[in-house]
């Protein structure tokens, strides 16, 4: 039987979200194409890992050796490489994450799999096998196909899929792979976890939240912001580019590679909504959006939206709520 | 150190409005500015940085048609030493798989000790390029890295993982990274350092130069072939408030002070 192939990620003791969205997709296209949903686990002392995915998969094919205790693309290239060539599987999915870009790529180099990256959605369409994935930070969605193949790779965006438990579980075979490392990985080797600097605000302890990205223009335009965030007894956010631009430090930083927040109020300022960004804020009870391009992503996930300068807003804005306060106190 | 640096000519579209144009595949492009890849700038930067510390050569790269010499120039203007485009009318509608083989025909004859090249590309978003080109050279690779030191033999780097974290690797030279945006504070390039370049050569080359066939490129040579562009369909749509900006505050002001916010 045809199999789909999931790689299951985890780190620290923990499989992540991605494995689970995934395996929700894959056992829909499965369904399709009457295919075997086959999780692919590879790491040291999981086998509670791999009990947790059987509910979720046909199969388990599980590989254990301290060789992969860590992550590592080359130790990885080479047991997938052994495990997709003897399955043959229709279709592998690889998280679009830290771990998926730095594997996927190479390992369909080598095999000369067809591989498309950060798929939003895909599936088999006829005789092709077509995804759907964004350009331009989001503001353009592009649908495209991938040469025709026996088999195809997939890297799948964080949050595409929601995680649905199947009912009753699948409770597929764990099936043990003695591991074929056979010698030390030396080109490529993991040293250490570098934790964040501990910072001096925690934005996810804030109830207010007044988020900036590149339409800010300036580092010299911060205080006045900063200003407004106090005004509403908040604290200063941020998008990426700010703080690679170094005007804020990297624990005011939402997003994928920063926090993930949940305010009762995120007023995003100048920010486009990249998924990146998005991903860390869109659970917020309430969003306001203010950028001037009215086809701003972030629009999408926002209560509220302004289309108009910011710093147009900013200053009307700061004086409405000096007065309503100000009403308030009288 | 010789360096090789793989950049890209692309639309700045962070703060732009974009429009699809009539052939439904590409972007209107009428209006927009064209600049290097923001993550190829932070790796060209630190090209240049690892130079001026151990000395050696920066080689700046490019696929893409004439409009991207001003790229290669910003890159000459910046540090690069020399600067090389491969472009050919057969190269249309290639996605990154052929790019990578592109480079690939390029930079296999050339000596380097590392060759960097930005994280992903802003218009596609692939981060494909550079792990590809790593495989078909043979030489190990690291993503999204935001610290290179060097050692005997080998980089010691710390790639970005999720949520703040980083990892720690130790990869053997010559290798292949991909760099993530932050990594470095690029330098500003003057006017006049632009003209200067102006003076250095461009070296191009075509398909033929460097031997590869029709069929390795374009859409026949690549993994993924683009059916269409469409404006992403909106899930949830903001109200939109109006009016003039104190208007607008207003508005804001009465839905905080509904929500107990104010």
């Amino acid at each position: 039987m045809v199999e789909i192939f999931v790689l299951a990620e985890h780190r620290q003791g923990q499989l992540r979200d991605i494995t689970f969205e995934m395996l929700t997709k894959a056992k829909e296209l499965t369904g399709k194409i009457n295919a075997c949903l086959t999780a692919v686990l590879l790491g040291k002392n999981i086998k509670e890992h791999a009990k947790m995915l059987a509910e979720y998969a046909n199969k388990v094919l599980l590989v254990e050796d301290e060789k992969l205790e860590n992550f590592n693309s080359d130790a990885y290239q080479k047991v997938l490489s052994r495990l997709i060539m003897e399955h043959k599987p229709a279709l592998t999915l690889i998280g679009h994450t830290s771990y998926g870009v730095e594997l996927a790529p190479r390992l369909a180099a080598a095999l000369n799999i067809p591989l498309a990256t950060d798929c939003i959605d895909f599936g088999f369409e006829g005789q092709r096998f077509t995804v759907t994935r964004q350009m331009y930070g989001g503001k353009v969605n592009a649908k495209a196909f991938l040469r025709k193949s026996e088999s195809y790779m997939v890297t799948v965006r964080q949050a595409a899929f929601q995680t649905q438990k199947p009912q009753p579980p699948l409770n597929g075979e764990i099936e043990e792979i003695p591991s074929p490392l056979t010698e030390e990985i030396t080109t490529k080797r993991f040293l250490e976890y570098v934790l964040p600097p501990p910072g001096g605000v925690d934005i996810t302890a804030a109830d207010v939240l007044v988020g900036i990205g590149r339409g800010i223009k300036d580092q010299s335009n911060i205080p006045m912001v900063e200003e407004l965030a106090k005004s509403l007894g908040g604290v200063l956010a941020c998008s990426r580019p700010i703080v690679d631009k170094g005007w804020l430090p990297s624990d005011r930083q939402v997003g994928t590679s920063g926090k993930t927040v949940k305010p009762k109020l995120y007023l995003a300022l100048g920010i486009s909504g990249a998924f990146q960004h998005v991903l860390g804020m869109k659970n917020s009870e309430l969003i306001i959006a203010v950028n001037k391009d009215p086809k701003a992503p972030i629009f999408s996930f926002s209560d509220y939206g302004v289309v108009e300068d910011l710093f147009k807003i900013v200053p009307a804005l700061k004086n409405k709520i000096n007065e309503a306060k100000a009403q308030k106190a009288a | 150190m010789d360096i090789i640096v793989c950049v890209k000519h692309v639309p700045e579209t962070a703060e732009a409005e974009l429009k699809i144009d009539a052939t439904g595949k590409g972007i209107e492009k009428a209006g927009l500015v064209f600049d290097i890849n923001e993550w190829d700038d932070y790796a060209l930067e630190e090209a240049v940085r690892i130079k001026e510390k151990f000395g050696g050569t920066v080689t700046a790269i490019t696929v893409g048609s004439e409009e991207s010499d001003s790229t290669l120039r910003k890159c000459l203007a910046r540090g690069a030493d020399k600067a090389i485009r491969l472009w050919d009318p057969k190269f249309a509608g290639l996605d990154a798989y052929a790019t990578a083989k592109i480079l690939y025909s390029a930079i296999k004859n050339m000596h380097f000790d590392l060759v960097l090249t930005g994280a992903q590309a802003s218009d596609d978003g692939s981060a494909i390029v550079g792990p590809v080109l790593a495989e078909f050279l043979g030489i190990p690779h690291a993503t999204m890295v935001k610290k290179i030191e060097f050692g005997e033999g080998k980089a010691i780097v710390n790639r970005e993982l999720e949520g703040g974290l980083e990892e720690r690797l130790a990869v053997k030279l010559p290798a292949l990274f991909t760099i993530q945006t932050g990594i470095n504070e690029p330098r500003y390039v003057s006017i006049m350092g632009i003209r200067k370049a102006m003076q250095k050569e461009i070296k191009v080359l075509g398909l033929a130069d460097i031997g590869l066939s029709e069929n390795d490129v374009g859409e026949a040579g690549s993994w993924l072939v683009l059916e269409k562009l469409y404006v992403p369909p909106v899930e949830k749509q903001a109200t939109f408030l109006t009016g003039s900006p104190d208007e607008v505050a207003a508005k804001i002001v009465e839905i905080l002070k509904s929500r107990g916010l104010i």
